[in-house]
């Protein structure tokens, strides 16, 4: 190997790197937010809504999950706006990169989200649901007080790989130059004559988030087992 | 809207000379299914391999294991394919950096695309067969060492034809991921499905068009590996066993 | 007040309760028994609209089930269900188990919730377990947790689906005497149960179910007493419970 590796320019390139890393964080952050509470909704839609309806929550989710991610993402980024003009009849608006990511990201993964709200619901015991109706709760009370906190407990895990999952997809914004980190790190990179260095730092960086995210995930497996 | 459709563009040639938009939209389903396909193969073996790593007896062979499944999951696909495709080649010896670098560009793209897919779609498989071979019992191995079965023996004749029936609602998605990451290539160049659909839409002014195209195309990929997969499943099941999957 | 007419169910193809009719009236404990698929859980589930009904109807105090408007949350409030699963609520102590009917259903303020389901506790003897966990408590108790859960609900009449079926056998004791009390402070009752102790002690009449029809309906010493009189199904069935 004849490569001379220089680290220096990471330190000095840091804060322009905690940019990107800021947009990647509100992605994910605001992804797993819109992105959980549509997936609930989408649940509960396809469990409870009147046949017709929960057909077209299934086909939602279908659509969304075989797609790849780079497709939607392009879809949001040139084709929303074109959507948006004729709606709102002005020629001129322009949706940006960070905006389109986010309604690509939080469409895509509400599809996976509620995949896992859906079987979460249905590990409930049926039971429950009988008891809550029993007292005299209606069905939207039951999900409420005695279903949804037992499933949200179990799916935690779940929901948790699942933005780990989100975390590295933001990642794909560099298709549309959206400056989250690893763009960041690619142009620090290109800039200082540095890629392998800045490649290989934002390897770890992710490798590192991502393995606290597991980690987190066990431990609450961990403490799952000892609760019902 | 103002948007005038033509759905007759896909054989209109392309302004850049080279060819019907639809041929090109072709070669990008080409490009697609040969990455896919080739890492997928690939990586059922490798993965295999891993999976049984991961639960053997040899503490080296089942940390090694886990610590690539872990760092190959938990690292993004296009960090890792960056990796693969700018970094490595500076790391090798000369020679064989040179090598690299004064190759085909496709044929450089397409390999780094093929590595860094196989390696990714190993980690994932990997951990599907951990999952099916722990939830055999302990007593199948045993009972497989008791008529003289091998290590190899065992797992080839016992234990992996449980382990993937057990699992193989759980590879479906597997499968169909690798198509949709092979859109990745995109990022360093090779024109796969995706990276055609944004050319054309660029080139032609006709982005619903070209875009939707590729949305019915993946669809139908996605369709028919779920059907496939279903065929397989249905085909090996035997009667009475359950499965599970690892959660994804 | 509860009058069974007619009623028939299909699952798909399959028909699990066939042309039952009953009248329960007020103050009345009826036991229903029979051999297992006999249909009689299905059938107490159909009083409070858990499940529906094919064909027939359901009249609960004046409220036809199968009018297009009734309002199921509502009549199932003045019904108490206890089930064989017990089915307490593992994330809420038992003090929230009671309140949260109260609290959501009837709107009573936490501070009356609080107070009748310490009430309710101390009629079934745990009040001592308010802040308790379900999964802190053995089966009995929590099945005693289930009863009072129901009362809190100020029920017209309670439905028992097999409540002690699932219990070791020296819980089932403690649950019976709280069934025992209430029948005795004039509670409509009806139950499905395999304790024909109970059933004898307690109950004003018998419904024997066989293969989803109601082969049997008459008062408890007709039942126990007058067995030559019964249908040959029921004299099998009385043979086999009482050798135990």
């Amino acid at each position: 190997m004849n490569y001379e590796f220089d680290w220096g320019g990471i330190v000095p390139a840091l804060p322009y790197l905690a940019q990107g890393m800021q947009t990647t964080l509100i992605l994910v952050v605001v992804g797993m937010t819109l992105g959980i509470s549509l997936g609930c909704v989408l649940a509960i839609l396809r469990i409870f809504a009147p046949k017709p309806i929960a057909k077209l929550a299934a086909g939602y989710v279908n659509f969304f999950r075989s797609m790849p991610l780079i497709l939607t993402i392009f879809w949001m980024f040139f084709l929303m706006p074109i959507v948006l003009r004729a709606i709102t009849g002005n020629p001129y608006l322009s949706v940006g990169a960070m905006y389109s990511a986010i309604v690509a990201l939080v469409l895509a993964e509400s599809a996976y989200y509620c995949e896992i709200i859906r079987a979460g619901i249905n590990s409930v015991r049926s039971g429950q649901m009988a008891a809550g109706k029993a007292i005299g709760m209606t069905t939207l009370q039951c999900l409420r007080w005695v279903v949804l906190p037992q499933a949200l407990k179990n799916m935690t895990p779940a929901l948790i790989n699942q933005s780990i999952g989100l975390l590295k997809d933001t990642s794909l914004v560099y298709v549309i130059s959206l400056n989250d980190f690893l763009g960041a790190a690619g142009q620090m990179g290109l800039r200082n004559g540095q890629l392998v260095e800045f490649y290989l730092f934002s390897a770890a960086v992710y490798l590192v988030i991502c393995s606290a995210g597991v980690a987190l995930v066990n431990h609450l497996q961990k403490k799952n087992k000892q609760a019902f | 809207m103002n948007y005038s459709w033509d759905w007759s563009v896909f054989f209109k040639p392309a302004v850049t000379g080279e060819g019907l938009y639809g041929v090109l939209l072709f070669d990008g389903v080409l490009w697609t299914l040969s990455l896919s396909l080739l890492s997928w193969c690939l990586a059922l073996v490798l993965g295999t391999l891993t999976g049984i790593a991961r639960v053997s007896d040899n503490p080296l062979m089942r940390w090694s294991s886990a610590v690539y499944v872990h760092c190959f999951r938990n690292t993004p696909l296009l960090v890792q394919l960056f990796l693969w495709y700018f970094v490595l080649p500076e790391l090798l010896p000369v020679q064989w950096g040179d090598y690299i670098k004064q190759m085909n560009p496709t044929w450089n793209q397409f390999l780094s695309v093929v590595l860094c897919l196989t390696l990714y779609t190993t980690a994932g498989v990997a951990e599907q067969v951990r999952t099916g071979l722990e939830s055999i019992a302990g007593g199948q191995a045993n009972a497989a060492k008791a008529i003289g079965l091998g290590v190899w023996g065992t797992h080839r004749f016992v234990l992996l034809p449980q382990a993937f029936r057990i699992v193989l609602p759980s590879l479906t998605s597997d499968f169909m991921n690798v198509f949709k990451n092979s859109a990745a290539a995109l990022a360093i160049g090779l024109m796969e499905l995706t990276g055609q659909s944004r050319q054309i839409s660029e080139f032609s002014g006709h982005p619903f068009e070209s875009f939707i195209a590729a949305t019915l195309i993946y669809m139908t990929i996605t369709y028919l590996v779920v059907v496939f997969m279903r065929r397989l499943e249905h085909k090996m099941s035997v009667p009475g066993q359950m499965t599970a999957g690892v959660a994804h | 007040m509860i009058e069974v007419k007619d009623v028939t169910k299909h699952y798909g193809s399959f028909q699990v309760l066939s042309n039952c009719s009953t009248v329960i009236e007020r103050g009345e404990v009826v036991v229903i028994c029979g051999p297992s698929g006999s249909g009689k859980s299905t059938l107490i589930k159909t009083l409070n609209g858990l499940e529906r009904i094919t064909s027939g109807d359901i009249v609960v105090e004046g409220v036809s089930l199968t009018h297009k408007k009734t309002d199921f949350a509502k009549l199932r409030s003045r019904i108490g269900m206890v089930f064989q699963s017990f089915e307490l609520f593992p994330h809420l102590s038992v003090i929230e188990n009671l309140t949260l009917g109260q609290m959501r259903v009837l709107k009573r303020s936490k501070q009356e919730s609080i107070e009748r389901g310490v009430g309710y506790l101390q009629k079934v003897g745990l009040a001592a377990h308010r802040d308790k966990y379900p999964g802190q408590l053995s089966g009995g108790q929590q099945q005693r947790v289930a009863i009072a859960r129901a009362l809190t609900m100020d029920p017209v009449a309670m439905l028992f689906d097999e409540p002690t079926s699932a219990l070791d056998p020296e819980m089932v004791g403690e649950v019976l005497d709280v069934m025992v009390k209430l029948a005795d402070d004039g509670m409509t009752m009806v139950c499905v149960t395999h304790e024909m102790g109970f059933a004898r002690k307690v109950s004003d009449r018998v419904i024997f179910m066989d293969q989803g029809r109601i082969i049997e309906d008459c008062t408890t010493e007709g039942f126990f007493g007058d067995v030559q009189n019964r249908s040959p199904r029921a004299q099998e069935f009385l043979a086999q419970i009482l050798t135990h």
